[in-house]
C-alpha cells in the first residue's frame, strides 16, 4: 500500500498583500514545492491603445503617464521622442538636459518604491518608511516643477510644459548631497543583512540566454550579466555626454542572476543616477523650452519605433501614422508585461515563500502589465 | 552590422518568394514584408545564422490596416476587397547590434500567421495579446487564449477598427 | 504575605488561593497588554522616523482603549463551513495557555501566585497548550492559508521548546531548584550574584560559568522569541505571505483575545528570562527601603525592579521585530535543529562537568 499524494492548487487571488497589484497566480504545489505557476492578468486593462486612436498626439500624453504610474517621466520621454522621430524635429539643448534630469530623478524614486516594498515582502518593515521619506523629497522637486507629484503631463512633443523653477537647481543639488549617505544606510539595513541574504541568494536564478530569449530588459537583464542599457546602446537625448557606468550582476553573493543580484543592481543604479544628475546640473544650458513645440502635429504617413530605458526596462512605442492628427496605432512595448512572462520559469522547484521574493525582485507594476 | 538592404538581399537569396518586398520610402525605418506562413522558418534562420544572430525579439505588434475598399469593376458591380491584419516584428541582435523590422499581412476573413513562439519565448504572451486584440490565429502556438480581456469575452476583438462594444456582458450593462 | 491577608478576609484557604492566583491576571497582565500594544506602535514609529498615534489622549496614550472599544463592538463573523465548537474554543485555549503561566512567576518578594516547587516545569508544560489552540484555530477556519499557517506555527513552537528545556536543565544543574521564587531569592544582594554572572557561588567555577551562561541566555532568548511567534520567526502571521495565518478568519473580540494573549506571552517569557538569569525581582545594588529603614518599601521596590527588567526585554523584542526581516520556514527549522540545539547540548555538558569538578 503506497501513500497517495496529490497536488494542491492554490490560488493567490487578485487581492493579495504582496502581489503588487491585481495579479492572479494559480500555483500547483506538491507539499510546499511549486510545480507550475499560471499567471492570469488583465484585471487592470484600461484599453490605452484603443483610446490613443481617437485622441490627438498631445492628448495622448496624460494617458501615457498612467501606464506605469510609478515612473511616469520615463513613459512620457519614450512617447515624446518617438513622435519627434516621426515628425523629424529637433528640440533645444536645454530641453534635452531637463528631460534627462527628470528621468533620472524618476528612476531613483521608482527604485526606492521597489526596494522598500521588497523589504516589506521579505518581512523588514522599517526600510520601507526610510525609502518613502527620501522619495518625498523627490516628489516635492517634481511638484515644484510641474505641479504634480505622480502623473505629470510634463514632457510635450517638441519641448516641455514648464521651464524649471528658479530654485530647482539648488534644491536638487541639496537633494543629491542628502541622498548619497542614505544609500549607504539602506545597504547596512537590508542589503548586507544575513537574514535578507538567506532569503534572496540563489533564489529565482535567471540565466542570461533565457533572459534574452524571453525579451527581458532593464535591471532584470543586467542582473543576469548582460550589459544591455538603451542609454548606452542607442543614446537618446544627451546621454552620450555623461560619464556613468552600467552596473551588471556579478554574483557577488550567490549565483549571477538571483534575487539578490536584481536587488543590488537597483541600488547601484541609484548611485549612477546621482552621478548623471550632478553632471547634467553642471552642464545645463540656457534656452527656451517651448520654442520647438509645433502648433499642429500631423506626422507624415509612416511608422516609427522609439525607446528609452525606464526604471523597469525598455519602454518602446511603436506609432503608425496615417497622416491625420490622430495616431493610427500606438503600441506600447511595456517592460513589466514582458518581464512577468518569466515567472513560471523562475519559480519551478522553489517554495511558496519564495514566490513572494521572486515577484518582488522582478519589480512589476500592474498598470504596465495590463495597460 | 548589416543594414536592412543587405539583409533583404541575403534573405531573398535564401528564401526566394517568401520574402515579398523591401519598403524603404516611408518614414522612418525601412522594413521587409514577408509571407505569413514562412515567418517561423525565416525567424529560425535569422536567429541561428552566424552572421545575423537575431536573438532578441524587441516588439511584436498587431495592426488593423483598415484598408477595405469597395471597388466598382467594369460591369458596374460592387466588389469588396477585404482588408488585412498585419503583424510587425522588431528584431535585434545583442551581440552584433543590428536591427531588422519584418511585417506580415493576412486577410481579415481568415487571419493566420505561423507562430514564432518556439524561437523566441517572448512571443508567447505577445502573440496571445495580438490574438486577443485582433483575432489573429497563430499556428502552432501552445496555448492561444485571451490574455487581457476576460476569458469568455464573446463580442469580438477590441482593437479592430470595426469593433463595437456589446450591450451586456454577463448581465452587466457595458456602455458605462 | 498577601496570602495571609486574603485568608484573614475570606476565612477560606481555597478562596484565598483562588483570588491570589487571579490577582496577577487582572491587576497586572491586562493593563500590561493594553500598554504593550501602544508601546509597540510608539516605539516602532519613533524608530521609523514618524510619530505613531498622536490624537487619542496626550500623545496617543489612550489609543489602546479606543482600539479595545472598537473591537468589542465589531460583528462576530464566523465563516461558513467551520467546526463551530473548535472555532470558538481556540482563542480561549490560546488565552489559557498564555495566562496560566503567570501563576508561577514571582512578581516580588511578597507575592507569587502559586509557590510551586515545580515552577519551571509547570510553565513549560502549560505553554504547550498554545500549540493545541493554534492548530484548532487553523483547522476550523476552513481556509487553506490558515491551515498552512497553523501547521507551520505548531512545528515552530514544538521545535523551539527543545532548546528552552535544555537551558532550563542547565539552570537546574547549577542551582538545584525548579522553583522560580527560590531561584530569584538566591540571586540576592548585588548584581554580581545574578546567574548570568555565574550565580551566588564563590570560587573559580563562577568565572568559568560566565561565558556559558551568556551563551545560554542568548539561546533561550532566541528560542522564546520563536515560541511567541515574533519576527524574525513570525511566519505564522506573515502578512505578506499568508494574509494573517491562523487568525485570518477571526474578527472582533476573538481576534482581540489572540492579540492580547500574544503580548501576555511576550511578557511571560521576558519575565522568566529575567527571573532565571537576571535576578528576578532583586535589585542590582541594595534596597532603598533598607537604607531608609522602611521595611514595607522593599516589596514595592522589588516589584518595580521585576517590571523594569521584564519591560526591558519586551522592548528588545519590539526592537528586533522592526529591524530584522523574516526567516523562511526551512531556514527557521535549520536554525533550531542545526544551531541552537547543538550549542545548548554542548553547554549542558560543560556546565555539568564544571559542577561535578
Amino acid at each position: 500500500m503506497s501513500l497517495k499524494t496529490e497536488e494542491l492548487v492554490l490560488n493567490m487571488g487578485p487581492q493579495h498583500p504582496s502581489t503588487h497589484g491585481v495579479l492572479r497566480l494559480e500555483l500547483t504545489l506538491e507539499g510546499e514545492i511549486i510545480k507550475e505557476v499560471k499567471t492570469h492578468i488583465g484585471y487592470l486593462h484600461r484599453c490605452f491603445e484603443k483610446h490613443a486612436e481617437v485622441m490627438t498626439y498631445p492628448q495622448v500624453i496624460p494617458y501615457v503617464d498612467r501606464i506605469d504610474y510609478l515612473s511616469s517621466m520615463g513613459n512620457e520621454f519614450g512617447y515624446v521622442i518617438t513622435v519627434e522621430k516621426l515628425l523629424g524635429i529637433e528640440v533645444p539643448e536645454r530641453v534635452h538636459f531637463i528631460r534627462v534630469i527628470m528621468a533620472e530623478l524618476q528612476r531613483i524614486a521608482s527604485h526606492l518604491v521597489a526596494l522598500g516594498t521588497y523589504g516589506v515582502d521579505i518581512g523588514a518593515f522599517t526600510p520601507f518608511l526610510f525609502c518613502f521619506r527620501d522619495r518625498e523629497k523627490i516628489l516635492s522637486l517634481f511638484e515644484m516643477t510641474c505641479g504634480a507629484r505622480l502623473l505629470y503631463n510634463y514632457m510635450w512633443v517638441g519641448g516641455l510644459s514648464h521651464d524649471l523653477h528658479p530654485n530647482f537647481v539648488t534644491q536638487t543639488k541639496e537633494f543629491v548631497k542628502y541622498f548619497r549617505p542614505k544609500v549607504v544606510e539602506l545597504n547596512d539595513l537590508l542589503t548586507n543583512n544575513q537574514i535578507f541574504i538567506d532569503r534572496t541568494v540563489n533564489v529565482g536564478i535567471l540565466p542570461p540566454e533565457t533572459a534574452i530569449n524571453y525579451g527581458v530588459s532593464g535591471p532584470n537583464l543586467r542582473a543576469s550579466g548582460v550589459k544591455w542599457d538603451i542609454r548606452k546602446i542607442e543614446p537618446y537625448a544627451v546621454y552620450d555626454r555623461f560619464d556613468f557606468e552600467i552596473p551588471v550582476g556579478k554574483g557577488k553573493i550567490g549565483t549571477v542572476g538571483d534575487c539578490w543580484d536584481r536587488y543590488d543592481i537597483r541600488i547601484l543604479e541609484m548611485e549612477q543616477s546621482l552621478r548623471i544628475i550632478e553632471q547634467a546640473l553642471e552642464q545645463l544650458p540656457d534656452g527656451d523650452v517651448s520654442s520647438a513645440i509645433p502648433r499642429r502635429i500631423r506626422p507624415p504617413v509612416g511608422h516609427a519605433y522609439g525607446r528609452v530605458e525606464n526604471s523597469r526596462g525598455e519602454v518602446g512605442y511603436f506609432i503608425i501614422s496615417n497622416g491625420t492628427a490622430n495616431p493610427f496605432r500606438v503600441k506600447v512595448r511595456a517592460p513589466s508585461f514582458i518581464n512577468l512572462g518569466i515567472l513560471n520559469e523562475l519559480c519551478k522547484g522553489h517554495l511558496v515563500a519564495d514566490i513572494v521574493a521572486i515577484i518582488g525582485s522582478i519589480d512589476i507594476v500592474l498598470g504596465e502589465v495590463d495597460r | 552590422m548589416k543594414n536592412t538592404e543587405e539583409l533583404f538581399n541575403l534573405l531573398k537569396e535564401k528564401f526566394g518568394d517568401a520574402i515579398i518586398e523591401l519598403k524603404k520610402d516611408q518614414p522612418v525605418d525601412p522594413f521587409i514584408i514577408v509571407d505569413p506562413f514562412q515567418i517561423d522558418k525565416i525567424s529560425l534562420f535569422l536567429k541561428n545564422n552566424e552572421d545575423l544572430l537575431f536573438d532578441y525579439l524587441v516588439n511584436l505588434a498587431g495592426v488593423d490596416d483598415a484598408n477595405e475598399k469597395n471597388v466598382t469593376d467594369e460591369n458596374g458591380n460592387q466588389q469588396k476587397i477585404t482588408g488585412t491584419l498585419s503583424v510587425f516584428y522588431h528584431l535585434e541582435s545583442t551581440k552584433l547590434r543590428h536591427r531588422l523590422i519584418l511585417k506580415v499581412s493576412t486577410p481579415k476573413e481568415k487571419p493566420e500567421v505561423s507562430s514564432v513562439e518556439s524561437i523566441w519565448k517572448h512571443a508567447d504572451w505577445e502573440e496571445r495579446e495580438a490574438y486577443d486584440m485582433f483575432g489573429i490565429i497563430f499556428l502552432n502556438h501552445p496555448d492561444l487564449r485571451r490574455i487581457l480581456m476576460p476569458y469568455d469575452w464573446e463580442a469580438g476583438y477590441p482593437l479592430r477598427k470595426d469593433y463595437k462594444n456589446p450591450e451586456f456582458y454577463q448581465g452587466m450593462k457595458v456602455p458605462y | 504575605m498577601i496570602y495571609n491577608f486574603l485568608l484573614k478576609i475570606t476565612g477560606s484557604s481555597i478562596a484565598a488561593s483562588f483570588i491570589q492566583s487571579l490577582l496577577p491576571l487582572f491587576l497586572f497582565i491586562l493593563p500590561f497588554a493594553l500598554f504593550a500594544v501602544l508601546a509597540e506602535r510608539k516605539v516602532s514609529a519613533h524608530m521609523q522616523d514618524r510619530l505613531g498615534p498622536m490624537r487619542v489622549g496626550y500623545h496617543g496614550i489612550l489609543q489602546t482603549i479606543a482600539d479595545i472599544l472598537k473591537l468589542l463592538q465589531k460583528e462576530d463573523i464566523v465563516p461558513h463551513d467551520t467546526d463551530k465548537s473548535f472555532f470558538n474554543l481556540a482563542p480561549i485555549i490560546v488565552f489559557v495557555g498564555s495566562y496560566a503561566v503567570f501563576a508561577a512567576i514571582p512578581f516580588s518578594g511578597a507575592f507569587i501566585g502559586a509557590n510551586l516547587n515545580l515552577g519551571l516545569f509547570y510553565i513549560i508544560a502549560v505553554s504547550g497548550f498554545v500549540v493545541v489552540g493554534i492548530l484548532m484555530a487553523g483547522w476550523s477556519s476552513n481556509n487553506k492559508y490558515s491551515l498552512l499557517g497553523a501547521m507551520r506555527s505548531a512545528a515552530q513552537i514544538i521545535s523551539y521548546e527543545i532548546p528552552t528545556i535544555l537551558v532550563v536543565v542547565t539552570i537546574i544543574m547549577i542551582t538545584g531548584t525548579l522553583n522560580l521564587y527560590t531561584l530569584s531569592e538566591m540571586q540576592t544582594s548585588s548584581f554580581w550574584n545574578w546567574i548570568i554572572f555565574g550565580g551566588p557561588v564563590w570560587g573559580i567555577s563562577k568565572f568559568l560559568f560566565i561565558p556559558l551562561m551568556i551563551l545560554d541566555f542568548l539561546i533561550i532568548y532566541i528560542s522564546t522569541l520563536a515560541e511567541v511567534n515574533r519576527t524574525p520567526f513570525d511566519i505564522p502571521e506573515a502578512e505578506s505571505e499568508l494574509v494573517a495565518g491562523y487568525h485570518t478568519e477571526y474578527s472582533g473580540m476573538k481576534f482581540a483575545i489572540f492579540f492580547l494573549s500574544e503580548y501576555a506571552n511576550m511578557f511571560a517569557v521576558s519575565a522568566i528570562i529575567a527571573a532565571i538569569f537576571f535576578g528576578g525581582f532583586q535589585s542590582p545594588f541594595g534596597y532603598l527601603g533598607n537604607t531608609l529603614g522602611l521595611p514595607w518599601l522593599i516589596p514595592i521596590e522589588q516589584f518595580f525592579w521585576f517590571t523594569a527588567k521584564g519591560l526591558f526585554f519586551v522592548f528588545v523584542q519590539i526592537w528586533l521585530r522592526w529591524t530584522l526581516p523574516r526567516l523562511r520556514v526551512d531556514q527557521l527549522m535549520a536554525v533550531c535543529w542545526k544551531y541552537l540545539i547543538p550549542f545548548a547540548v554542548v553547554d549542558l555538558f560543560l556546565v555539568g562537568l564544571i559542577t561535578v569538578l
